[in-house]
């Protein structure tokens, strides 16, 4: 469009004109269709069978027959279901809180003077584990946390603590799940949090030392609000990617002991494909998204209060 | 939600204190102890798989592991998985993102927020219909299964979409004057310049599908058709816990790839990853 309009003068014949937009449209048309009609397929659709589906009992064998809203009071009367639930809320609040304040001390503190080189090493350290996978970390955590020879209960020995059974205790297996999905997942906070703290004008600092603001008081009253922004986009992001955390317990416990580390996503997983529940599972399946809606808007909302924009 | 931020090494003290000298050598000192925990399991990783205990360091659990596994096998279908995912990625991002940056018609807009929209929607809602209509097309347990519904990007869309608009305009007005066709004002002019954009989305893709487990752990049944994160995963739940050195050192070998990624790309995974949200 843009182009002809330009062109019109000179160059362009109302004609050639023409043959250009029929080209421009045809172009457009034959480059958006491998990523519309890929979407169509494999994200629109799906979420209107998961819909439609959250609502029949099918196990992909016989027909699928109408259950109305049981799918929905099953999963609620389903002790298993209702403590992955439980397990996935708890550890959202935990594990994204460490995730967080561990992601920001460290971004604060790499805002000391420090030789270039330096300040570079310790933000590719952060960064490192993003790029690992979730499934080989776990593995190496599985033995690193092995209650016989594992890593973690020698160094305790040193130090003279008792053993711990890291993985076949609730506890145990809850705090190692815990510590797993932070340590890989800190970094990704620490980089949104660099980039905000880039974004803060040195003069808020500069003058916030000359009224005498100390160093925990120019935390609180000056970084915290001046990079509130980032900290929602930063908790929204950790949040909705925590609530869907399945790789760690799959292979660290399968859900065990018990189903002390049994998640959303793993019981989705249990129902379709070991149970071939498919009408459960996608009854779970949106019952987690809305939580995730909802938890995001609330961020919003509750943003509104907290969030300080420049 | 409120966070509760805390910040480890700056307790609220009086200025004139002996200790604020101490503070000021304790930050440094909590970073290194921070990247020390970070990097400390990879090295230990490395260190088992290459030495295994007692017999020095040695190749052995390499040997090892090709033994167990066909190792040869799961690296082929992870790069083939892998690259083919990036690639159509990179291709279709660009396409369809230089459409919605450079052409305009009538529900560009409202077309472009519902491609967006798809991001929304976790990756657990539509699996189970996902793995319903690969089976319907007759590519159930194949590589396929997993490389085709991966193709379609919206965040890779979107990133396009934003490098095409910071190109300058009149590159196409030029072309156009020219003569050129509406495909080769694309291909010739835009598409080259677009290339560090298109770098980005396979850093992302790769980083992303190299190290996925959900999907392959649902979307294939046969070993032949296991990727590595899955095969590692399985080769440990048939070894148990006796032989240590061999997985980790499958795991040493499934890193590599990433850690090439990580020393030459990291800037655009860093780029890519903080897209549209830090600017």
């Amino acid at each position: 469009m843009v182009t002809t309009d330009l062109a019109a003068p000179k160059a362009a014949a109302p004609q050639t004109r023409r043959r250009t937009h029929r080209a421009e449209r045809l172009l457009a048309v034959a480059f958006l269709a491998p990523t519309v009609i890929g979407m169509a397929l494999f994200v629109l659709l799906p979420i209107v069978a998961s819909l439609l589906l959250a609502f029949f009992r099918w196990d992909i064998i016989t027909s699928p027959e109408f259950v109305g809203f049981d799918n929905f009071v099953d999963i609620g009367a389903d002790p298993t279901v209702r403590v992955a639930f439980i397990n996935t809320i708890l550890f959202v609040v935990i594990a994204v809180t460490l995730q967080l304040a561990v992601a920001l001390g460290l971004a604060v503190l790499l805002e000391t003077k420090m030789p270039r080189l330096l300040a570079s090493f310790f933000r590719s350290a952060f960064f490192f584990p993003l790029i690992l996978s979730a499934a080989s970390v776990s593995l190496v955590a599985s033995y690193l946390f092995n209650q016989d020879f594992g890593l973690v209960n020698v160094i305790l020995g040193w130090v003279g603590l008792p053993n711990v059974p890291w993985l076949t205790s609730s506890a145990g297996a809850v705090t190692v799940v815990i510590a797993v999905y932070v340590w890989q997942n800190f970094g990704f906070s620490f980089l949104l949090f660099v980039g905000g703290l880039a974004n803060v004008p040195r003069e808020v600092y500069e003058a916030a030392s000359m009224d005498g603001a100390s160093g925990w008081h120019r935390f609180t009253r000056v970084t915290l609000p001046m990079i509130s922004p980032t900290i929602l986009v930063a908790s929204v992001m950790a949040i909705i990617s925590a609530l869907q955390i399945f790789d760690q317990p799959y292979v660290l416990t399968r859900g065990g002991p018990g189903d002390s580390t049994r998640t959303a996503v793993m019981v989705i997983f249990q129902s379709a494909f070991r149970e071939l529940e498919f009408g459960k599972a996608s009854a779970i399946g949106i019952v987690l998204t809305l939580i995730i809606i909802g938890a995001t808007y609330a961020q919003f909302r509750l943003s509104r209060r907290f969030v300080f924009y420049q | 939600m409120t966070v509760d931020v805390r910040l480890p090494a700056a307790a609220p003290r009086s200025a004139t204190s002996p200790l604020v000298r101490l503070r000021g050598l304790g930050r440094p000192v909590v970073l290194a102890a921070a990247a020390f925990l970070t990097l400390g399991p990879v090295v230990w990783t490395a260190w088992v798989a290459l030495a295994p205990s007692g017999e020095g360091f040695g190749l052995s659990a390499f040997r090892d592991v090709f033994a167990q596994v066909d190792m040869v096998l799961l690296v082929w279908n992870s790069v083939l998985v892998t690259g083919l995912i990036a690639v159509g990625q990179m291709v279709t991002a660009a396409m369809a993102g230089y459409v919605f940056a450079r052409i305009e018609f009538r529900g560009r807009e409202l077309l472009f927020a519902v491609v967006l929209g798809t991001m929304m929607v976790p990756l657990q809602v539509t699996i189970v219909p996902v793995f319903m209509l690969i089976r319907g097309m007759g590519l159930a347990d194949t590589l396929m299964a997993l490389i085709l519904p991966a193709i379609p990007t919206a965040f890779g869309t979107f990133l396009m979409r934003q490098f095409f608009l910071g190109l300058p305009g009149d590159l196409a007005d030029a072309a156009s004057i020219d003569g050129a066709s509406p495909f080769r004002t694309f291909a010739s002019v835009y598409a080259p310049l677009a290339l560090p954009g298109m770098a980005i989305v396979g850093v992302l893709a790769f980083n992303y599908h190299w190290n996925e487990f959900f999907r392959p752990l649902i979307l294939t049944v046969s070993e032949e058709n296991f990727t590595l994160p899955l095969g590692l995963v399985s080769l440990q739940g048939n070894l148990g816990t006796g032989s240590m050195s061999t997985v980790l050192a499958g795991v040493v070998l499934s890193m590599l790839p990433a850690l090439a990624v990580f020393v030459f790309g990291q800037r655009s995974l860093r780029e890519g990853l903080t897209a549209g949200i830090n600017k």
